[in-house]
């Protein structure tokens, strides 16, 4: 057979699994609304799925990497084998002053009080994180006006700020604000950029402030913040002698508080420096400030994200239950499907004895199991931008980013005709068994 | 009703009873942990909070320096009593459902070897236990002297009580009054045992240790100030906090009032649980689906089985049988069918537990969820072959006299 004649048999298996279909229009619907129930439960929590567990900065996030130290003593009130998921000041201010990657930042996270110079406006408080310099060019954080401070300018404890688009829109209304002043913590602060709509999600780079649609509105130099004792957020942990870090007063050497970032560029740099944090705390331990063996970790992005297990567990429970739910609908329309070519088993019988091979009758079936796939992929699309729907109306702070994307959107209909398709493959081969001959004696 | 006729009838549709019956299987499995999960959520939403959170508010402010505290906490403090309906306010630093503040790792003894676990202490001022409604059950209240000044995180010595469920925790079995533990180097004695008290954020934490909270009462300071517990009539709650609120911001204008951490107790109770309210929703409604999924499959499958049958039917009726026993055949032949796949359920309902258990935090699934899961299938069996069965008892026995 040729391409053409192919089609136009294509064609016709196509009009007959159409007329097959309305013949028995219950049946079909029953099969349509199995599929479409299954997809559309599945979709919806494997988009929601897809969204969480998504890269917060793709192209860039395999560049970047989290080193953690072990600075802990001996006896640990905590008994654990990774090391802490944060640095002590002393080792960040290290470890970024030692330079050894492309870039790096040392951040943490907070909030500052605002007085607005409108007088119409009540001070509020705004989200910041205290960060090097490099957090903009290593995050690609876009910039609507201006640029980042320097890191000399960090370095020199400048009063200077970085504002988020949404701020920027509040206080000046949208336009450049570079060179304004605002006024925080009692301090007047020089506006030296203004970044576009910028949050990644997860917010990978501090999971403190909650894993989604999280945003700093403000971003301020780390070492400012430390002279300024500006409020911090986030979690700290302590051991042995370690404490404070409430209030003005900064946590002291034994408590983690801050998060590390470094930039490199190739899998040879991130081994080197690896290596580099291996020396290093051999060389804290040999000064006495660590006790423990050298344990360092040094994860990627997505490393990070999943080893801080930021999808939460809910999500991952609906997710494997929807596909349960799935596989019931499934065996469901096999159970149907068989019902219904069985039931066509003296047509199918005339159709052999007339010549028909058993590969041209299984195609056929094939095919008006795929129409029905189709249909109910529809079907489980409308209802899975239902469930999305719902789902953005949940509380949850994930909720505002459930929606279908085109990768999702592909997805299900592979997934919703694939799914029929194997649901058919049984009934279509126990359809194909018919002896030709008995079927043509009247039953 | 003779059910060898039913069998060997099934015989010839082996491969549709397998699948019925697989259904059935998957849909009890599914339906089981499900209800579990459901269950596991309503109790947790249910807890007991040991405190009166019907009367109950909390009022929060920052944006002040802690040199500014005592001046503040004086002025708001007065506003907030001076409002009609307020019957008691005291300075706590956490709040149950509400801020947390004292979140804090302890050992059971002096060199911190033996460790307690992650408790809550709650830090009050005076009164704010009283003000909690929470029941001193053993021992004895905080007294005046009790409530010691303090200038770091936590008070460093305190008399403390200490929630029942801890204290089986920290000295199973043993008498908790006068036993000692500590906090980093802080050291603290118990005086006295509460019934509950829940920690702020119950969410995180597995069902024992949601109640892992002490009480240590202390004198406001810079680390005690603008964390209020307000206490008034349950019906004139709303009222009285908008009040509250309105005289706070009057009465020290240049503070910043947290807004979102400032409701009543109910209101803070309900958003902690928010996550486990949907979740449940969501497990309801997958249900109902699938349950809707099967019994329709259900429908559609002995609908086809009576339009295959209608000769035979149609015999059976004319040599004798009674509609009743055509709708018997049917109802027994799918309460076979549905009673295979329950017994296939059970297991994969308990494969399924196992395999939630391995995964995430969930007990074990209790026995007595497979019998009511298997009554529901049954009953829903039930109801989607009575249609089909009820067509077919319909059936009249002329049928037979005719080639179809």
């Amino acid at each position: 057979m040729n391409a053409t004649e192919q089609l136009k048999m294509f064609a016709y298996y196509l009009d007959l699994a159409l007329r097959s279909l309305r013949r028995n229009r219950a049946l079909t619907m029953l099969m349509v609304l199995a599929i479409a129930l299954g997809i559309g439960a599945s979709m919806t929590t494997l988009t929601v799925l897809h969204v969480l567990s998504g890269d917060p900065l793709p192209g860039k996030s395999a560049q970047l990497y989290y080193p953690q130290v072990d600075p802990q003593d001996i006896k640990g009130m905590y008994p654990s084998k990774e090391p802490p998921d944060q640095l002590t000041l002393i080792d960040g201010l290290n470890l970024l002053h030692a330079a050894r990657a492309d870039h790096q930042a040392l951040m943490t996270g907070g909030s500052v009080p605002l007085q607005p110079e409108q007088s119409s406006l009540d001070p509020f408080y705004v989200e910041a994180r205290y960060t090097t310099a490099d957090f903009f060019s290593m995050f690609d954080a876009p910039f609507l006006y201006g640029h980042g401070w320097t890191e000399a300018d960090g370095e020199a404890k400048a009063r200077e700020v970085v504002i988020a688009k949404s701020l920027n829109d509040k206080l000046f209304a949208g336009a450049n604000s570079v060179g304004r002043t605002l006024r925080m913590a009692g301090t007047s602060f020089r506006v030296v950029g203004v970044l576009d709509s910028w949050q990644p999600n997860p917010h990978f780079y501090d999971l403190n402030t909650g894993s989604y649609a999280y945003g700093e509105q403000v971003f301020l130099p780390l070492q400012t913040m430390l002279e300024l004792r500006l409020d911090r957020g986030g979690s700290t942990d302590c051991w042995g002698n370690g404490g404070g870090g409430v209030g003005s007063i900064l946590p002291s050497d034994d408590c983690v508080w801050l998060q590390f970032w470094v930039q490199l560029d190739s899998p040879a740099k991130a081994a080197a420096y690896k290596e580099f944090l291996a020396h290093y705390s051999q060389d804290q331990k040999a000064l006495g400030r660590f006790q423990r063996a050298p344990n360092v970790r040094l994860r990627s992005v997505m490393q990070w994200l999943d080893y801080q297990m930021v999808v939460p567990d809910d999500v991952r429970l609906q997710n494997g239950l929807a596909f349960g739910f799935l596989l019931v609908c499934l065996v469901n329309t096999v159970g149907l499907m068989l019902a219904k070519f069985m039931r066509r088993a003296a047509e199918l019988g005339v159709r052999r004895a007339l010549g028909a091979s058993r590969r041209a009758l299984f195609a056929q079936l094939l095919i008006e199991s795929g129409v029905v796939g189709l249909v109910g992929g529809i079907g489980g699309l409308l209802l899975a931008m239902f469930g999305l729907w719902l789902v953005r109306q949940r509380p949850s702070d994930y909720a505002a980013l459930a929606h279908l994307d085109l990768s999702m959107l592909f997805t299900t209909f592979v997934l919703a005709v694939c799914a029929t398709l194997l649901a058919g493959l049984l009934p279509a081969w126990r359809a194909c068994q018919i002896a030709p001959a008995l079927q043509l004696k009247s039953n | 009703m003779q059910i060898r006729p039913i069998l060997s009838a099934l015989r010839k549709h082996r491969l549709s009873t397998i699948l019925i019956a697989l259904e059935i299987a998957l849909a009890c499995a599914v339906l089981c942990n499900a209800c579990f999960i459901i269950s596991q959520r309503i109790t947790a939403m249910q807890i007991v909070s040991g405190v009166d959170e019907a009367a109950l508010a909390s009022v929060q402010l920052t944006g002040y320096d802690s040199a500014q505290a005592a001046d503040v906490d004086a002025r708001a403090l007065a506003a907030l009593r001076a409002v009609p309906g307020v019957e008691s306010v005291s300075l706590l630093n956490s709040i149950p459902f509400g801020s947390r503040r004292g979140t804090a790792g302890i050992s059971t003894d002096a060199a911190g070897q033996h460790f307690g676990g992650v408790i809550e202490f709650y830090v009050g001022g005076p009164g704010s236990l009283q003000t909690l409604g929470t029941k001193v059950i053993a021992g004895r209240a905080p007294q005046t002297d009790d409530f010691h000044a303090f200038t770091s995180f936590m008070p460093d010595e305190g008399s403390v009580q200490i929630t029942q469920a801890l204290a089986e925790h920290l000295w199973p079995g043993a008498d908790p009054l006068g036993k000692e533990f500590w906090m980093l180097k802080s050291h603290y004695r118990v005086v006295g045992v509460l019934k509950n008290l829940v920690r702020p954020d119950p969410t995180g934490w597995t069902p024992e240790q949601r109640q892992w909270s002490v009480f240590l009462p202390a004198q406001p300071g810079p680390y005690l100030t603008g964390s209020y517990l307000l206490r008034a009539n349950s019906g004139d709650l709303p009222r009285v906090l908008r009040d509250a609120l309105a005289a706070v911001a009057k009465a020290v204008p240049e503070v910043v009032i947290d807004r979102e951490n400032s409701h009543a107790l109910t209101d803070l109770r309900r958003d902690v649980f928010k996550n486990d309210r949907a979740m449940a929703g969501m497990l309801v409604g997958v249900i109902t689906a699938m349950l809707l999924v099967t019994a329709l499959g259900i429908v559609g499958l002995a609908s086809f089985w009576v339009a295959q049958r209608r000769r035979q039917i149609g015999i059976r009726r004319a040599i004798g049988a009674t509609r009743g026993d055509i709708l018997r055949y049917f109802q027994t032949e799918n309460f076979l069918i549905v009673s295979f796949g329950i017994v296939l359920g059970m297991l994969l309902a308990f494969a399924l537990n196992l395999l939630l258990m391995t995964h995430y935090e969930l007990p074990r699934l209790p026995l007595y969820y497979l019998p009511i899961g298997a009554l529901v299938l049954w009953g829903l069996g039930q109801l989607a072959v009575l249609g089909p069965a009820l067509r077919a008892a319909a059936v009249p026995p002329v049928v037979a006299t005719r080639s179809v």
